[in-house]
């Protein structure tokens, strides 16, 4: 029999499953190609940045590049005691072919990431460099400052050698590698990073929960109430999650500050006195609160949208069979409600521990996030290479939760409106 | 909500309670936007709610912010509507128009790894959006798109298809494949079906994409931050920097307009849902 199936034709004489394949091979390239613009937009303008980004948290060539004689005499240096005079000679050549092309600047900025201390010494180098006699630089260049004849700092210069470096993801956890490359903390009072990590998570999952706790009751409330109700009370929902971010910012700002409407308000019915007004904003708890606000749309949308499908039956069955309003809503409901609390928290966690706009205004110093700090390294210290490495480290872990979430649950869950 | 005569009175207790939390989160979830109204027609130079409103006497309130947001003198907020309008309008086009071509394409059931495909064109509605801004900020410094309403369009187009993509596909979810087969059948080339049978069939969807994408884009600030020189400013901008250096009452009428502006959208998005609803229940 089956040799006769595979002998079908079609009228041009092609037998039928090699004509079915071409069939589907083309609709398949059909169905690329519609998909392929915007795959390959993306491609170009967004993931391959990204991609970049992995370059620019490693690459450490600038150093490398500025004092490449330096760099080859110092090959032969064992790091126990300060370099030789050979070692000295090259950096002061070094040095000045960077004067003359005016790169001495990043050079210094550079190092000063490394170990502090880096800027004033190499200005004053600098200065004193012009009235350089030949020979004798290792004399001469510890005389312009202390620091310069400090082996620590010509172990700092040593460890930029490699043109390639992952010791920014090492400084995003507080740790660097040290003469004998162990892996080392910081010191405890310079120890920030490791604490906004933890911060940033904290919050994350703090506002997460107060989100799940306010959604679960009025998505319910939502889900149950007959449409005319509902649908009046889903633009309580709806209009926050349509409106500006930073309208919704700036009414927290107005309602959590000293003199504003909530502090009015304790005052008035007694709660607090009028000298001793709550600091609400500018600190974690103005986070907390406006995080929270600005996110419960995204717990509850997702849930409302789960809720929406269980019927109501499943729980009058669960009543006539002698359950208690409680049995019936832990037993059958709310296992029932998991998808939507899964696809909420997942949604809000992943936008909260990326947030920036709200913890900057209302943040604070002690409210701000890891986010925060990404755009201060773009911004004012220009460490981009540090930014790029915090910001990959922030979407690994991102990634991560993603990828942990789709094996329990499924991505198709989100839904939007 | 009416309890069952027979409900026991605990029970009963537990429902009041309960309706009670319900009220409360929803008073907190819309209470903050109603504080702005009454403050942006504020007299005085402060953000706080004087003694003369509490009394409701009519000289503490005016016009005077919003008059400020319109002919005010050295004024940002002319420049700043119009570049956020210019970019979210095209930003719109660009991602609804790859977006919706690319949900077509998506939701063939001959596509192939749809999974990973998938995942690649949400991933800007993943990515945390300091990094998608830090990310496309090195790219446009290299192509030389910075501080151009080129480079932010293009940004907001990066940012708005996800949202074009999931709302499409999830139109086309419903689509009966059969009219567009019916149309070839009669002789209709490709592109005149998907203009007069798809398009229309899957518009909904289309269009409450654009609305999400467009909302995306006008109200999107960190990437603009990073990318915008002084001519680019949008609404946002100004809104941020509004916040950070000096709150005036100028700001709040901004504001007052933009949650008006976020209304319009909500109804649109409303009427636009029921729709799309409508139609896929038809199909099923």
């Amino acid at each position: 029999m089956s040799s006769e199936t595979q002998q079908i034709l079609t009228t041009d004489g092609i037998p039928l499953e090699v004509s079915l394949k071409k069939v589907e091979r083309r609709n398949k390239f059909k169905a690329f190609l519609l998909v392929a613009p915007l795959l390959f937009f993306l491609l170009i303008v967004y993931i391959s940045p990204i991609i970049g980004m992995l370059f620019n948290s490693v690459d450490d060539r600038m150093v490398t590049n500025a004092l490449p004689k330096t760099f080859v005499a110092m090959e032969k240096w064992d790091g126990k005691e300060l370099p030789s005079e050979e070692v000295f000679e090259a950096f002061y050549i070094d040095f000045q072919k960077l004067i003359e092309e005016e790169k001495e600047g990043k050079l210094s900025t550079q190092l000063n990431y490394e170990k502090n201390g880096f800027k004033s010494i190499i200005k004053k180098l600098r200065r004193k460099s012009k009235s350089f006699e030949e020979g004798n630089y290792k004399e001469q260049i510890m005389a312009v400052h202390e620091r310069w004849s400090d082996v620590e700092y010509w172990r700092a210069i040593k460890r930029r050698a490699p043109s390639y470096s992952y010791s920014k993801y090492l400084k995003g956890v507080d740790m660097y590698q040290n003469q004998e490359g162990k892996f080392v903390q910081v010191e405890e009072d310079r120890r920030i990073y490791k604490k906004l990590w933890v911060r940033t998570l904290k919050i994350a999952f703090y506002v997460t929960l107060f989100c799940f706790l306010m959604a679960y009751p009025i998505a319910h409330l939502l889900a149950t109430l007959p449409m005319k109700y509902s649908n009046l009370l889903m633009i309580c929902v709806l209009l926050p999650f349509w409106t500006s971010l930073l309208v919704r910012t700036a009414s927290w700002m107005i309602l959590l500050q000293q003199q504003g409407v909530v502090n009015d308000f304790l005052v008035w019915i007694g709660l607090v006195a009028d000298d001793e007004r709550l600091v609400m904003m500018y600190n974690e708890t103005g986070t907390y609160i406006a995080m929270t606000q600005i996110l419960l749309p995204f717990m509850v949308l997702p849930l409302y949208s789960v809720m929406k499908t269980i019927s109501p039956s499943l729980v009058r069955a669960g009543k006539s069979l002698g359950g208690t309003p409680f049995t019936t809503f832990w037993k059958v409901y709310f296992p029932l409600t998991i998808p939507g609390i899964g696809a909420g928290s997942l949604l809000v966690f992943i936008l909260a521990i990326g947030y920036y706009i709200t913890p900057e205004l209302v943040g604070g110093a002690s409210g701000t996030l890891i986010s925060n700090m990404i755009a201060y390294h773009m911004k004012y210290t220009l460490d981009w290479s540090f930014a790029s490495a915090m910001g990959l480290m922030l979407l690994a872990g991102v990634l991560a939760i993603y990828w942990v979430y789709n094996k329990l649950v499924g991505i198709d869950n989100i839904k939007l409106g | 909500m009416a309890l069952p005569k027979y409900t026991e009175p605990h029970y009963r207790i537990w429902h009041y309670i309960y309706l009670f939390i319900c009220g409360c989160v929803f008073f907190f979830l819309i209470a903050p936007l109603f504080v702005i109204f009454p403050l942006s027609f504020n007299a005085e130079e402060f953000l706080v709610i004087t003694d003369g409103m509490k009394r409701l006497d009519p000289d503490a309130f005016s016009l005077r912010w919003y008059k400020d947001m319109v002919y005010g003198t050295k004024n940002p907020w002319g420049l700043a509507a119009k570049n956020s309008f210019f970019i979210a309008i095209f930003a719109t086009i660009g991602a609804v128009i790859l977006g919706t071509v690319a949900a077509l394409g998506l939701s063939s059931r001959y596509m192939p790894y749809k999974g990973i495909i998938m995942a690649t064109l949400i991933s800007p509605m993943i990515v945390p959006l300091i990094i998608s801004g830090v990310a496309i900020f090195f790219f446009m410094a290299k192509a030389g798109l910075a501080a151009t309403h080129t480079g932010i369009i293009i940004a907001h187009i990066i940012l708005g298809t996800p949202f074009v993509v999931i709302t499409v596909t999830a139109t086309l979810s419903g689509f009966d494949h059969s009219v567009t087969r019916a149309a070839a059948s009669l002789g209709s080339n490709p592109v005149n079906t998907f203009m007069k049978i798809t398009l229309p069939l899957i518009l909904p969807g289309v269009i409450s994409g654009a609305l999400f994408a467009f909302v995306t884009s006008f109200d999107e600030v960190v990437i603009v931050l990073f990318l915008a020189g002084l001519d680019n400013t949008t609404i946002p901008v100004q809104m941020w920097t509004g916040l950070r250096e000096q709150l005036s009452p100028t700001i709040l009428s901004v504001a007052t307009c933009l949650i008006l502006l976020s209304t319009l959208v909500l109804v649109a998005a409303e009427l636009l849902r029921r729709r799309s609803e409508r139609i896929r229940g038809i199909n099923r």
